[in-house]
């Protein structure tokens, strides 16, 4: 039984990774970054491919490897060498899967607790999502509203409460790499600071119905002083018809009641939109 | 016995009749005179099939009629649409019926394909499109990649074990005939009104509870493909554990068998859960339940927490077979015995205990509680680590082997190895929490799933196929044609799924008509090479039917294997074995001189080499 060239195949794993990742780093994979979340995701990111290009590479290099040096010659009838096993190299690669996945794992959770960080001027937006629109609410600013259009300001921290009114939407700003379900009966949260101005779009990642390819909204990150102005341009309070999960339970006892014909607590009628009967 | 065809047609529509009279007058929610018979229908069938008679009689305590093998082994290709108890015509017709199946989803991806070829709306209407998409992945999920290793396996494992049967033949068969009811039920949905269901095949509630008729097709469809599974593992199980050939202990077993204990133990365990959840969407939707029905204070995230308890799993029952299927083929062509043979059984004992601790991966921007993920996120990472033993020791076979690459069977093998460890390392980047709340519900999620069902399962599917469809037909297949299919599934798999990532990562979300038109270039390369996948598939069933009816005839052992399968005739006699063959080796002693796996009835004369000493040994 010859000898491996062990170190030729390490060397020329290490090679073949080195050259993969050099070429996979030269892409800018999940494009343009506008939040304080972006750093640390991508990063995480480039490390995972490094990682993964060499275990790539590891496994291609010795396929490789095998098929041309034990390619049988034709005619060949006979039988290879009977190795069974060999208990130590099987705990090698049992074991440093094990650190390298755990390593990445503990730095993956570094990373969530770093983006999920709250700050103590973060500033709340209400977010609305229905078959197929966006509405946004800004408590802050008297309850003000606006559909199909968000305007936050750069460089502090928003704490988005995300509302489903009828089915689960999924609110997602790919340049803040930053998704969370809207569910109905619940409410959630996303946080993001965004970093740079510009503007964006929102996208729906969950599946909605007919309409979830468009339920799309405009996001339109600028400075306080615009972003003020513009929520002070906004007029009308949130309109009855977008409601929190708990507004929607009791609006919906309250049309029960009335239909069993007994009489209600007296307060007047929320409306009528109700889009998740 | 067996009632004709003729009289199960009548009875279902004597049944129809029946329930579709009774409850007309009460017809206002769910369309009951729909949902009902579309349960009793195929029980109607079933039972004039004649899949309940023996039972029946049994239970009314009528004398059985004796077994007089009528309805055993095949001799006319007519024999193939009868209920038939002989495992290996059962195996063929799950064979034939999920490729009829494979067919039918191909077709419903091609057209979103189509769709999808350019940015705005071009073939069909956003509604369609949605039941496009949501069709496709049930079918091939449902019945093409589940019930194909279950065929497989039904043909293989009795006679690996040396048992001339699975353990409950009847049983058997009528896990077979739920699976055309599942398909017709699941196509059928695109005659109901408003269309086929389209809240994707994982039918999430609140949507699913409010979706047309076509939805309750979904939930009914699933109950017959999951009884199915389930009554199939059921059968595995038992077969494997009390039907071995004498000698035959557990560390003996072809990995492939041990695969399939595997898998059974997850269907066993996990499907359940997915019929529960079906049956409680079903019954919010046509009982007024209220288990997802958040105005109720129904719990919508529940559902996601049911529904995914069975499909995390159900993705390892779809790549466990494969795995069993690509050691015995590596290791037959490459004249080895599989490196680590028990650490290999290990690593899938391995995985299904992990793949019960990782479905909330599913669910890291779903809102569920926040201190679920981190544990989560840890055992999903950890479930890489057998399944990267099971690649290592793939590549330890073939060092220092005889490798023959003159089979396509090998060939897919190979290139199984090389798909599947992109499908891996994409596994583990989701499984990374900040990584996967970009790109979860986006290109780069249905990139590493077509990565890991179709560069792993179907590839290990089709080296499964070329390497038993000697053993099947009797009959070789031609290996140019395999080479084409090789090549072109390979070439059009990457050029395919790769673009997907890159869309994905860059922005585009999943399950979308139309999307932004900077992904439109790539979208076309996916589209143009998606059709090129499919027409590879066109060379492969040429040569399957063409190779079956005309082929060469090939021996009872054309790749030289250890296993008892390969020392019967090709195909197998009808009850298997002449006389039951005895177990005196492991299953892949390749190389060493003398030894045996298996010493045949006729055979009695051969020197018996001495066992090696086992640490654990079974029955």
């Amino acid at each position: 039984m010859t000898r491996l060239p062990i170190l030729k195949l390490v060397l020329a794993t290490l090679a073949l990774g080195a050259v993969q990742s050099v070429v996979l780093l030269q892409f800018d994979w999940f494009g343009d970054a506008a939040s304080t979340a972006t750093g640390p995701i991508d990063t995480l990111m480039d490390v995972t491919i490094v990682v993964s290009s060499f275990i790539f590479a590891l496994v291609c290099v010795f396929l490789g490897y095998a098929l041309i040096k034990w390619r049988a010659k034709p005619g060949d009838e006979g039988d290879g060498v009977p190795i069974h096993g060999n208990t130590k190299l099987e705990i090698w690669w049992t074991m440093i899967p094990v650190l390298i996945v755990v390593a990445l794992a503990g730095y993956s959770w570094a990373v969530l607790d770093d983006i999920e960080t709250k700050e103590s001027n973060a500033m709340t937006v209400d977010v609305y999502a229905q078959q197929f629109a966006w509405t946004f609410g800004y408590p802050e600013s008297g309850n003000k509203w606006a559909e199909g259009e968000l305007h936050v300001p750069v460089d502090r921290q928003v704490i988005f409460k995300l509302h489903g009114q009828d089915v689960i939407h999924s609110f997602w700003v790919p340049e803040w790499r930053i998704k969370k379900d809207a569910v109905p009966g619940i409410t959630t949260d996303a946080i993001v600071t965004p970093d740079r101005e510009g503007t964006f779009q929102l996208v729906c990642t969950e599946l909605c119905g007919i309409g979830h390819t468009t339920m799309r909204a405009k996001v339109v990150v600028e400075s306080e002083e615009k972003y003020n102005q513009w929520v002070n341009g906004l007029e009308q309070e949130v309109p009855a018809f977008l409601m929190s999960a708990d507004q929607a339970l009791e609006v919906q006892r309250r049309a029960e009641e009335r239909e069993r014909g007994i009489q209600g607590s007296g307060v007047e009628e929320t409306g009528s939109g109700n889009h998740a009967d | 016995m067996l009632l004709g065809a003729a009289f199960g047609f009548g009875l279902v529509v004597a049944l129809r009749a029946l329930s579709g009279l009774e409850i007309f007058q009460t017809e206002q929610t769910g369309y009951p005179h729909v949902v009902v018979p579309l349960i009793t229908a195929p029980f109607g069938f079933l039972f004039g099939f004649g899949a309940f008679d023996y039972w029946f009689r049994w239970a009314a305590g009528k004398p059985t009629i004796p077994d007089d093998h009528a309805d055993h082994g095949a001799t006319r290709w007519q024999d193939y649409f009868k209920f038939n108890t002989d495992h290996k015509v059962i195996g063929i017709q799950y064979i034939v019926t999920t490729l009829f199946f494979f067919l039918i989803g191909g077709l419903l991806a091609l057209l979103s394909r189509a769709e999808l070829a350019q940015p705005g709306a071009q073939v069909v209407a956003a509604s369609t499109f949605n039941g496009l998409f949501s069709t496709h992945a049930t079918v091939m999920i449902f019945l093409f990649i589940i019930p194909i290793f279950a065929g497989l396996a039904n043909y293989v494992v009795p006679l690996m074990l040396g048992a001339p049967d699975m353990a409950f033949p009847r049983l058997n068969a009528l896990s077979f005939w739920l699976l055309p009811i599942a398909g017709i039920i699941f196509l059928a949905s695109f005659l109901a009104p408003g269309g086929a269901f389209d809240a994707g095949w994982t039918g999430y509630a609140p949507l699913a509870g409010g979706a047309p008729l076509g939805q309750t097709f979904f939930n009914i469809g699933v109950q017959f493909a999951g009884a199915s599974s389930i009554a199939a593992a059921l059968n595995f199980l038992v077969t494997i554990i009390t039907m071995r050939a004498p000698g035959m202990n557990l560390w003996r077993m072809p990995l492939m068998v041990w695969a399939q204990l595997a898998t059974s133990l997850l269907v066993v365990g996990a499907t359940p859960f997915v019929a529960g959840a079906q049956f409680m969407t079903l019954f919010d939707r046509v009982l007024g339940m209220n288990f997802f029905n958040f105005l109720e204070g129904g719990d919508v995230i529940s559902y996601q927490h049911i529904f995914w308890f069975y499909s995390h799993p159900a993705v390892y029952i779809m790549m466990l077979p494969g795995f069993g299927i690509i050691s015995e083929i590596i290791s037959t062509h490459s004249r080895k015995p599989v490196f680590g043979y028990r650490l290999m059984a290990l690593a899938l004992i391995g995985i299904v205990v992990l793949s019960y601790s990782v479905w909330a991966h599913h669910m890291f921007v779903s809102g569920m509680f926040s201190w679920l993920r981190v544990p989560i996120m840890i055992s999903t990472m950890l479930i890489a680590v057998p399944t990267g033993i099971k690649v290592f020791s793939w590549l330890g076979t073939l060092f220092y082997g005889k490798i023959h690459t003159y089979s396509t069977s090998m060939l897919f093998a190979l290139a199984f190895i090389v798909t599947f460890t992109i499908g891996g390392i994409s596994g583990v980047m989701l499984g990374m929490i900040p990584i996967d709340i970009h790109v979860s519900d986006t290109y780069f999620i249905v990139a590493h799933i077509h990565f890991v069902l179709f560069g792993g399962s179907v590839f290990t599917i089709f080296a499964g196929l070329y390497h038993w469809f000697p053993k099947m037909t009797g009959r070789m297949y031609d290996e140019k044609l395999g080479r084409i299919h090789l090549w072109l599934t390979v070439v059009g798999t990457w050029m395919t799924f790769v673009p997907m990532h890159w869309v994905g990562m860059d922005g585009m979300p999943r399950r979308v008509a139309d999307y932004a038109a900077q992904y439109g270039d790539w979208n076309l390369v996916v589209s143009v090479s998606a059709f090129l996948l499919g027409a590879a598939q066109l060379v492969f069933l040429y040569n399957m039917i063409v190779s079956w009816r005309f082929g060469p005839k090939a021996g009872p052992n054309p790749w030289r294997a250890n296993s008892i399968e390969w020392q019967v005739s090709s195909p197998p006699p009808m009850y298997n074995f002449d006389e039951i063959p005895r177990v005196v080796g492991g299953p892949y002693e390749y190389g060493t001189p003398g030894a045996r796996h298996a010493i045949m009835g006729d055979d009695e004369g051969a020197a018996v080499p001495e066992p090696k000493p086992t640490t654990v040994a079974a029955s």
